[in-house]
């Protein structure tokens, strides 16, 4: 049975397509092969987890609208590598769908539906003047790093 | 009884689709999967029966295709 299975925590520090993507890769297979996993998005990551997934200016004051609209959603993920000025990431997904790779919409779809709980850094959140309101309705929680900690108690810390 | 062809999923979908599928399904009920050798073969049987779900057989068709018939 799965009990002797450790519980996950990835750490999406990362806002890059491909890093997401594997982000997300190892958090759906894990889950699926029933291990209990959480997905703590922070920094760049919580790109991720905005409601719009397009640039927007979001926030208060100058400097988070700037942010936030340069940024962008999650259709702004750049390539981490060979970017091409934002071209990237469409080319990859096309290339993915060829070979039958679930692609990032998929892959994210496929993390609420088995259940891994989706956490938001609230440090991060803070300094780019979002709201809960401004993030997906499936992150669970708006959490500081002692709640990150416990949920990954005795568990594997994966860092992306 | 359920069936799902898993034979062009690539990981880490193969698994996912299992899961989802018998999540939605009653206990007692049957699900039918077709998989290639490898990965999914090595790990979606063993991944249903640590789920508490019966593997009732495995059986190759052909082409490194396998069906397996799980009981949840």
């Amino acid at each position: 049975m799965s009990e002797s299975k450790k519980d996950i925590t990835i750490v999406c520090f990362s806002g890059d397509f491909d890093k997401i993507l594997a982000a997300f890769t190892m958090a759906t297979g894990a889950a699926a092969t029933n291990r209990k996993v959480t997905m703590f998005f922070t920094f760049w990551g919580l790109n991720v987890l905005k409601k719009e997934q397009g640039r927007k200016w979001l926030g208060q004051g100058v400097m988070a609208k700037v942010f936030n609209f340069l940024m962008g959603g999650c259709k702004n993920l750049p390539l981490s590598r060979l970017n091409f000025g934002g071209i990237s990431p469409s080319l990859m997904t096309g290339m993915m769908k060829k070979h039958n790779v679930a692609t990032l919409p998929e892959l994210i779809e496929a993390a609420h539906a088995l259940g891994i709980r989706i956490l938001a850094c609230e440090m991060a959140l803070h300094i780019l003047e979002l709201e809960r309101d401004d993030l997906i309705e499936e992150v669970a929680d708006v959490v500081g790093v002692a709640t990150f900690l416990n949920a990954s108690e005795n568990g594997h810390i994966i860092f992306v | 009884m359920k069936f799902l062809d898993i034979t062009r999923e690539t990981c880490p979908m193969t698994f996912v689709k299992v899961k989802l599928a018998l999540a939605k399904m009653e206990k007692g009920q049957e699900l039918e999967v077709i998989l290639k050798e490898g990965e999914p073969l090595e790990n979606v049987p063993r991944s249903c029966e640590e789920q508490g779900y019966q593997v009732l057989s495995i059986d190759a068709c052909g082409d490194g295709k396998h069906r397996i018939m799980i009981k949840k």
